[in-house]
């Protein structure tokens, strides 16, 4: 079992869905003055999305600044995003955004605070893909 | 001398010093976001329109007169209320947008129906929307809170069900013809306001728990039941209405998932927890491929699509980005 890293902004639609979860994670700080996380081993990075209509600005400030720096960026896995389909085309953009700029797959996509479905759904998920990717050297 | 009377200053709104960042955000989003029907090309539904057999039409139309009316609230009514209870001048500043937005959305169906429809038509489907029992109770329901006087949070748990939950019954019909070629452009155009009612939805959910939470505990619960026994009356009223408009093309328990699945969807705005179980909320996915076109599924957990996908390339701010 590895890491997971999140980020929530105010509305607490990630941090209500981490709790029910109930997985140990990492939360990256709203306020830019905070202190960031250093995970210490591979993660998953759950993340909600904040597009305009043309999905400009989808991955939120500080998530941004967690994956500027390599030594963070060279430990994800995975990425599962957040979002709400009744942005259309651009639900949950900020996991295709942050997949093809760290070339990691997007694991998983749910609306708001979730569901239990996708509870159930992410936590068998997780345990797959971490067991597969121990089994790769 | 009146002018040396000892007064509260007026105060200019300061867009440099916020309280609360998040005003910023949603306004940026908003203004980002603004459109008006004139771009939408919707006089090319007009040979789809022609397709629709005369029950289907009727149907059209009252569901968009039924939606006009929820617009007309927010616009006259709801959004202009919540501004004495603003907490920031920028929030006001947001509703403003807010209230403009739901003009336009009103505004729309007009635009809607004045391309495809007769006036006759039109004119009898906003008849029915005076004299609909179940739409004018749901109206009435909500503007029961927007009272003057009534409790600020309980106007913005009504607020929310209005944007998250109110409109589905109706914006459910429009997908549905879109997911079988019908009605396309008339399709883009309510998603457009679709996409403007999650913002609205979001912010005002995200306002209140921000008060909420400086609540003692007793007064936090006080108004999460009032919140589950208003969605629960709402509901009582949406399934009303929904058999009545649906049950003549044989939709309702369609509609009705769809209903459950943005109920969940309007409470968690407000920070709780679902209310319909999973397999109450199984909505149709042609349905939810309508909300969401382009926008197809790559996740991996899953197992549809191909397995190991790497998103395509999306617009983003690379400036930001220094990899």
């Amino acid at each position: 079992m590895s890491g997971l890293v999140y980020y929530s902004s105010g509305s607490g639609n990630t941090a209500r869905f981490m709790a029910q979860l109930g997985l140990p994670a990492q939360r990256i700080p709203i306020r830019m003055d905070d202190p960031v996380p250093m995970p210490d081993r591979p993660y998953v990075l759950i993340c909600p999305t904040y597009a305009d209509g043309e999905g400009r600005g989808a991955v939120a400030k500080p998530v941004i600044r967690f994956l500027n720096d390599p030594a963070r960026r060279a430990l994800i896995r995975g990425v599962i995003a957040s979002g709400n389909r009744n942005f259309g085309a651009t639900y949950a953009c900020a996991g295709e955004v942050i997949a093809s700029k760290c070339n990691v797959p997007v694991l998983y996509r749910f609306e708001l605070a979730g569901t239990e479905t996708d509870l159930a759904r992410i936590r068998a998920g997780l345990e797959k893909f971490w067991g597969a990717l121990c089994l790769t050297p | 001398m009146k002018d040396t009377v000892l007064r509260t200053p007026l105060k200019a709104i300061n867009w440099s010093r916020l309280q609360d960042d998040k005003d910023l955000e949603v306004w940026n989003r908003l203004t980002v976001n603004f459109w008006l029907p004139e771009k939408v090309p919707l006089s090319n539904d007009v040979p789809s329109w022609a397709t629709l057999r005369p029950e289907e039409r009727e149907l059209t139309i009252r569901v968009f007169t039924g939606l006009t009316l929820l617009d007309t609230v927010q616009n006259t009514i709801g959004a202009p209320a919540m501004m004495p209870d603003a907490q920031t001048p920028h929030e006001e500043a947001v509703l403003s947008n807010i209230s403009f937005m739901e003009a336009v959305h009103a505004r729309s169906y007009s635009s809607i129906f004045s391309t495809l429809c007769l006036t006759k038509e039109v004119d009898e489907a906003f008849r029915w929307s005076e004299e609909n029992p179940h739409l004018q109770a749901k109206a009435r329901l909500i503007l029961e809170e927007y009272k003057a006087g009534s409790d600020p949070l309980k106007r913005k748990i009504a607020s929310v069900f209005l944007e998250s939950f109110l409109f589905y019954s109706g914006f459910y019909l429009p997908m549905y013809w879109s997911s079988r070629a019908k009605l396309t452009n008339t399709a883009d155009l309510i998603r457009l306001i679709i996409r403007d009612e999650a913002v609205h939805g979001y912010y005002i959910g995200y306002k209140y728990q921000r008060a909420l939470e400086k609540l003692p505990e007793a007064r936090q619960q006080e108004l999460k039941d009032f919140a589950f026994a208003l969605m629960f009356d709402l509901y009582e009223i949406e399934q009303k209405y929904t058999a009545e408009l649906y049950d003549g093309i044989g939709l309702t328990e369609d509609v009705k998932a769809f209903l459950h699945y943005n109920a969940n969807k309007a409470l968690q705005n407000l920070g709780y927890e679902a209310l319909f179980p999973p397999q109450a909320c199984e909505v149709n996915p042609a349905i939810l491929a309508a909300l969401s076109p382009d926008s197809e599924n790559h996740d991996f957990f899953s197992g549809s699509g191909s397995s190991y996908v790497i998103g395509k390339a999306v617009a983003t701010e690379d400036e930001d980005w220094d990899f």
